[in-house]
């Protein structure tokens, strides 16, 4: 289980707390969402979750040890835009085998071809390159993977295949999965259990959320795989007829 | 529109332009091999000779054959240039990357240092330094290396520490990756192209500042055949008519220096991903 107890984070100790008292876990396999508006520290958190920051006070733990230092970090964290997130002068080749050389079967479950290993980056498209980051980000020792508006930047078309490909591989995997997004009605879709860390805000859309009903769902267990299935159906959302 | 089939594309005429910039200077450096001699040489018979297929750029007041003198002052500038720009960029890169990765007093003792190097007057700072020196070839070179170090240190110290916030590289630290693998495979190949491109766009300025100092009279002594020493001894002769005498050693400094130039940013499009391709 990841967990996350009382964790504090600020960038320098004159400036307001971003991230302040937040108590979170996931579980393997479970889909968990993390919505909130721009600007509430959702990406800090997600940083201070995967290692890349280090908390004030409280504490990050993977399976009852705390988050490595050093060495491979279970848990992996995917930004908002994939072209940052990789070296411009690297081959696709090289990015994707960065931590470990990942399996053909992988590859063709996220539709990554094999005629882009020797391309740049800049000669991949957004879904395209945030693919091979996906990619690179589920190794084997991948436990967990916090998704931070991973898709925001993308058409809806892209937007489904790229979140039916990680429901699969987190559903085979037993991955635990945190979707961070200000799109309420994409968690409403995606996720077993929200939490409402970020919700405290009057213009926080979380009060729609049918928090209830989730928790229902997620008891019977068979949520997310029968709305896999089904058409958006959400009401704040235009509806693009995509199937998820 | 249609596009002609003929006409090469920008990869290969990036590549010709390389190729064409390194045989203009590989001809210099053979040509004085060659003339070397005759730079010295005085034949009084043929003295303040206009142009002709003899003497291609005329001889001087001696009867000194003036493209021979003009091929080893070049030869001489592009040598100092080539030791001072090498010098001056070791520096920026040994001062560029101990601000960015020694911690925040280095970085503000070295951005200090850039800062004095930027606001002092250049030219100023270069006679003084090679005046000290005792000038000649040794008083230029130092003068120029030591001139020249602030732009590039700020581009290196700059890049490293994009590099090091940036999104790939701390993601790199958490797919376990120690600091030398990426220093090694993320850092040196963003810092090698800025190095030799930064190194290549000193040349210029170095070629430049070294005659421009010997010309004012604190760098290589007269007798030396080198550009300024040409440009300088030929501002006696300029109003007797003898026009050739500055004319031609100047129009092949500033062909030099394009041509360093030119080669500078084409190595930078050839390296850069972006347009290494187009």
């Amino acid at each position: 289980m990841l967990e996350a107890q009382q964790l504090a984070f600020r960038y320098r100790d004159e400036l307001p707390w971003i991230v302040n008292g937040i108590d979170l876990d996931i579980r393997p396999g479970e889909i968990v969402g993390l919505p909130g508006p721009s600007g509430r520290g959702k990406s800090t958190l997600a940083k201070v979750l995967g290692g890349y920051l280090l908390p004030e006070r409280g504490s990050v733990r993977v399976d009852g040890a705390p988050l490595t230092r050093s060495g491979f970090c279970p848990v992996q964290l995917l930004f908002q835009h994939p072209e940052l997130a990789v070296n411009p002068r690297w081959r696709i080749g090289e990015i994707l085998g960065e931590a470990e050389a990942p399996p053909a079967a992988l590859l063709d479950e996220l539709g990554i071809e094999s005629a882009w290993f020797e391309r740049y980056p800049h000669e991949l498209s957004g879904g395209e390159l945030q693919r091979v980051c996906l990619a690179r980000a589920i190794c084997s020792k991948t436990r967990y993977l916090l998704c931070d508006e991973m898709t925001s930047m993308l058409d809806a078309l892209t937007q489904a295949q790229i979140w039916r490909a990680i429901l699969n591989i987190v559903k085979r995997r037993n991955l635990g999965l945190l979707v961070i997004s200000h799109d309420t009605a994409l968690i409403d879709r995606l996720c077993d259990r929200v939490v409402p860390c970020f919700a405290d805000h009057p213009d926080a859309q979380i009060d729609n959320l049918p928090g209830d009903q989730k928790d229902q769902d997620r008891n019977s267990g068979e949520h997310h795989r029968e709305e896999a299935d089904i058409p958006p159906d959400s009401t704040d959302r235009p509806q693009t007829g995509i199937q998820l | 529109m249609k596009l002609s089939i003929t006409a090469p594309d920008r990869r290969s005429r990036t590549l010709w332009t390389i190729a064409g910039c390194l045989i203009l200077f590989s001809a210099i450096f053979i040509g004085a091999w060659l003339y070397g001699e005759q730079a010295l040489m005085t034949s009084l018979d043929a003295r303040k000779l206009p142009p002709s297929w003899l003497h291609p750029f005329g001889t001087d007041w001696l009867g000194r054959d003036m493209f021979a003198r003009t091929l080893a002052g070049i030869r001489i500038s592009l040598g100092v240039g080539l030791s001072a720009a090498i010098f001056s960029s070791f520096i920026a890169l040994i001062l560029g990357l101990a601000a960015a990765l020694l911690g925040r007093s280095v970085d503000t003792v070295v951005t200090w240092l850039v800062d004095v190097g930027m606001a002092t007057p250049h030219l100023v700072l270069l006679i003084l330094i090679s005046f000290a020196c005792g000038g000649g070839a040794r008083g230029v070179i130092i003068a120029v290396a030591v001139s020249h170090w602030p732009s590039l240190t700020r581009v290196i110290r700059a890049e490293v520490l994009a590099l090091l916030s940036s999104e790939y590289v701390t993601l790199s630290r958490q797919l376990g990756k120690g600091p030398y693998w990426i220093a090694r495979r993320h850092l040196l190949p963003h810092v090698v192209p800025q190095f030799l491109v930064g190194l290549l766009l000193l040349f210029p300025h170095a070629i430049l500042h070294s005659a421009g100092l010997t010309f004012l009279g604190f760098g290589m002594s007269p007798h030396t055949p080198a550009i300024g020493a040409l440009l300088a001894d030929s501002m006696r002769y300029l109003s007797m008519g003898l026009w050739w005498l500055a004319v031609a050693p100047g129009l092949v400094l500033i062909i030099s220096v394009k041509a360093f130039d030119i080669l500078g940013n084409n190595v930078r499009a050839i390296m850069d991903p972006k347009t290494q391709r187009e």
